[in-house]
C-alpha cells in the first residue's frame, strides 16, 4: 500500500444538466466530495435535488459534463466497473429467470465462471438467507427478497465499492433492519459503501454524510457533527394556544428563540433538561407536554436551507 | 464472450420460459401462407416459371422471411422491456463492451427467429417444394444471416426507441414495406418499371432470392429476373454486417 492510498471515491466539481426544448434544468451544479476506504458514506436530500444524476454519474451511466470523478483514483468507466456494485433502486433482476439462474447470468457479465462462480452463489445464497429460494423465479419473491437478492447480485464480483440508490424504499421495517445490518457488516469487511437517501434516520447511520440540496452540497460531516452545528437541543411545547404560549415565553425568557411550528412550539437551548423545568414552573398549568430531543438532520437541512427535507 | 454467451443463452430461457410467444410467431406466418397462398393460387403465373407452379410455393419462401421478420421484432422488443423493466441498467454498468451486448441481444435473438424458420422450412414439402439435404442446409444457412440481418435492424430502433407502441409504428413503416417489396410477395419480373426498380434497391429483395436460389439451385421454379446467387447472398451478408454497425452507432452515446 503506498503511504496515501487514494480516496474511495473522489469528485470535483461535477456539473450535469437536462437539456430540453424548454431550456436547460441544471441537476448538479459543482459538487466536491471525498469518500475515504471503507466508510459509509450518504448522500442525503430531498427527491429531484440531483441524488440520482451523481448516482449514474458514479454508476457510470452518465459522464459529467464538467469536472472530474474518481474511482480509486481511476476514471476509465471499463475499469470502474470492475470495482463498482450497483444496487438500483428499481429492481435490475429478470423476472423470468430464477434466483440462481440471475446471479450465474451477473457472473458472467463480470467474468465469473465455473466452480468459483457456483461457490459464490451458493455462499452468496447462505449470507443472505436465500438457500430455498434458488430455483424460484425472481418475479415470485416478495419487495424484501428481491432487495437481498440485489444485494447479493451486486456483491457477487467483490466489488471495492457498493453504490445503493434509495436501498430501503419499499421495503418493511424488517427489511431496513436486515439491509442495515448487511451494509455494517460489509463495512467490516472493508467495502465502501456510497448510498442515496431522503430518510433522515438513514443518514443518521452513515459515517459520514453529505446533505444535497438543488444540485449543491449544502453540508458534509458525520452526523453527530453536522448537528452540533445546531447546538444543544430542540425543545418542543404544546399547549392549548401555542401563540399565546409563545408569547409568554419571550416576555418571561428574553434570552430564548421560540417559535411556533405544526401547532407546538419550538425553541433550540444548550442545555434542554434544565430549562424544561424552569419553564414549567414558570408556566404553571399551561403546558400539556414537553419533549427534549437531540436536534435530527432534519432540523440541519432546515437549518441550512430553510426548507424541508420532504 | 462470456457477457455474449450469457446474454444469447438468457434470450433462448426467457423464450421457452413464454408459451404464448412461441404459438404467436410461429402460428401467424402459417396462417398467412394458408390463407394468402390459396386465395391468390387461382390467378398467379410467375413468369419464367413452369406453369404448374401453385401460388403457394411461390409465397412459401415468402413465408419463411416473414417468420423471420415477425421472431426478430418480436424478440427485439424486449431490449424495451429490459429497460422499462430495469435489467438493462444492472448489464450496462457491468464491464462489458456495448458491442457485446449488442451482439448477445442479436444473435440470441437471432437464432429464436431462425429455429422458427427453420420448422417452417421443415414443412416445404407441403407447398411442393422438394428439399434435399444440399437445398435444406443451404436454405438454413441463409436464414441464418437473414435472421441476424433483420434481429441487428429491430435492435438499432429497439435501442432508440422507448415505447412498444412507437417500436410498433417503426416497424410496421419500415420492415412491412421491406417485406411486401421484397419478392417474397409478387415478382420484380411482373411488376411496373419503377416498382421492379424500387424492389432491386431494397436489400431484402436480395435475401429472398437467396433463399430461393438455395431452395432450387437453377431450377426454373426459381424465376427469372432476380439478382444472381453471389450477389444475393453477397448483398445479404452486407446487409447483416451494416446493420449490426448500425446497432454500435444507436448505441452511441446513450447510457454510456
Amino acid at each position: 500500500m503506498s503511504p496515501e492510498p487514494s480516496p474511495a471515491v473522489e469528485a470535483r466539481g461535477v456539473e450535469y444538466a437536462y437539456r430540453s426544448r424548454k431550456g436547460v434544468h441544471p441537476a448538479l451544479a459543482g459538487l466536491s466530495f471525498q469518500v475515504a476506504p471503507g466508510e459509509i458514506y450518504g448522500f442525503l436530500g430531498p427527491n429531484g435535488g440531483g441524488k440520482t444524476t451523481l448516482f449514474r454519474i458514479l454508476a457510470t451511466l452518465a459522464r459529467p459534463q464538467a469536472g472530474t470523478v474518481g474511482i480509486f483514483g481511476m476514471q476509465d468507466s471499463m475499469a470502474v466497473r470492475r470495482l463498482l456494485g450497483v444496487v438500483f433502486q428499481h429492481p435490475s433482476l429478470d423476472i423470468h429467470l430464477t434466483v440462481r439462474e440471475n446471479l450465474l447470468h451477473q457472473g458472467h457479465l463480470y467474468g465469473v465462471r465455473g466452480k468459483d462462480l457456483e461457490g459464490r452463489i451458493s455462499a452468496a445464497l447462505e449470507r443472505f438467507g436465500l438457500a430455498d429460494r434458488r430455483d424460484q423465479k425472481a418475479g415470485e419473491l416478495s419487495g424484501g427478497l428481491r432487495r437481498r437478492v440485489e444485494i447479493a447480485k451486486a456483491l457477487l464480483h467483490e466489488p471495492r465499492l457498493l453504490l445503493l440508490d434509495e436501498p430501503s424504499t419499499g421495503l418493511d421495517p424488517g427489511a431496513r433492519r436486515d439491509l442495515w445490518s448487511t451494509l455494517d457488516g460489509l463495512r467490516k469487511e472493508g467495502v465502501t459503501v456510497l448510498l442515496t437517501t431522503h430518510f433522515m434516520e438513514e443518514g443518521d447511520r452513515c459515517d459520514r454524510l453529505a446533505l444535497i440540496d438543488r444540485g449543491t452540497l449544502v453540508a458534509e460531516g458525520s452526523p453527530a457533527a453536522l448537528k452540533e452545528e445546531i447546538g444543544g437541543d430542540v425543545v418542543t411545547l404544546t399547549g392549548a394556544d401555542p401563540e399565546a404560549l409563545a408569547r409568554e415565553l419571550q416576555e418571561r425568557f428574553p434570552d430564548l428563540a421560540p417559535e411556533v411550528r405544526d401547532g407546538a412550539v419550538r425553541l433550540e437551548h444548550d442545555r434542554g433538561h434544565a430549562l424544561v423545568a424552569r419553564l414549567i414552573e414558570a408556566l404553571p398549568g399551561r403546558v400539556d407536554a414537553v419533549t427534549v430531543a437531540r436536534p435530527t438532520l432534519e432540523d440541519v437541512f432546515l437549518h441550512r436551507t430553510g426548507r424541508r427535507l420532504y | 464472450m462470456l457477457a455474449v454467451f450469457t446474454l444469447w443463452r438468457r434470450e433462448l430461457v426467457r423464450f421457452f420460459r413464454q408459451p404464448s410467444r412461441i404459438a404467436g410467431a410461429a402460428g401467424s406466418p402459417l396462417l398467412f401462407w394458408v390463407l394468402i397462398g390459396s386465395g391468390l393460387s387461382g390467378s398467379f403465373k410467375l413468369p419464367g416459371g413452369p406453369s404448374d407452379l401453385s401460388y403457394l410455393e411461390y409465397f412459401f419462401p415468402g413465408t419463411m422471411v416473414l417468420t423471420l421478420l415477425f421472431a426478430a421484432i418480436f424478440s427485439t422488443i424486449s431490449v424495451i422491456e429490459d429497460r422499462s423493466q430495469g435489467f438493462l441498467q444492472g448489464v450496462l454498468v457491468a464491464p462489458v463492451p456495448r458491442a457485446a451486448i449488442a451482439a448477445g441481444k442479436v444473435l440470441g435473438g437471432a437464432t429464436i427467429a431462425w429455429l422458427q424458420s427453420v420448422i417452417f422450412l421443415a414443412l416445404a414439402p407441403l407447398s411442393g417444394i422438394r428439399l434435399t439435404l444440399a437445398s435444406a442446409l443451404a436454405a438454413a444457412g441463409v436464414l441464418a444471416v437473414l435472421g441476424i440481418a433483420l434481429t441487428a435492424v429491430g435492435f438499432a430502433f429497439a435501442w432508440r426507441v422507448d415505447s412498444v407502441q412507437g417500436f410498433h409504428a417503426v416497424m410496421n413503416l419500415l420492415l412491412v414495406p421491406m417485406w411486401l417489396l421484397s419478392g417474397a410477395f409478387f415478382p420484380p419480373s411482373g411488376a411496373p418499371g419503377w416498382l421492379a426498380a424500387v424492389m432491386m434497391a431494397n436489400p431484402l429483395t436480395y435475401g429472398v432470392s437467396a433463399l430461393r436460389w438455395a431452395l432450387y439451385g437453377s431450377a426454373p421454379e426459381v424465376g427469372t429476373g432476380l439478382p444472381g446467387p453471389g450477389l444475393a447472398i453477397g448483398v445479404t451478408i452486407l446487409a447483416a454486417v451494416l446493420a449490426f454497425g448500425f446497432d454500435l452507432l444507436a448505441m452511441r452515446g446513450t447510457s454510456e
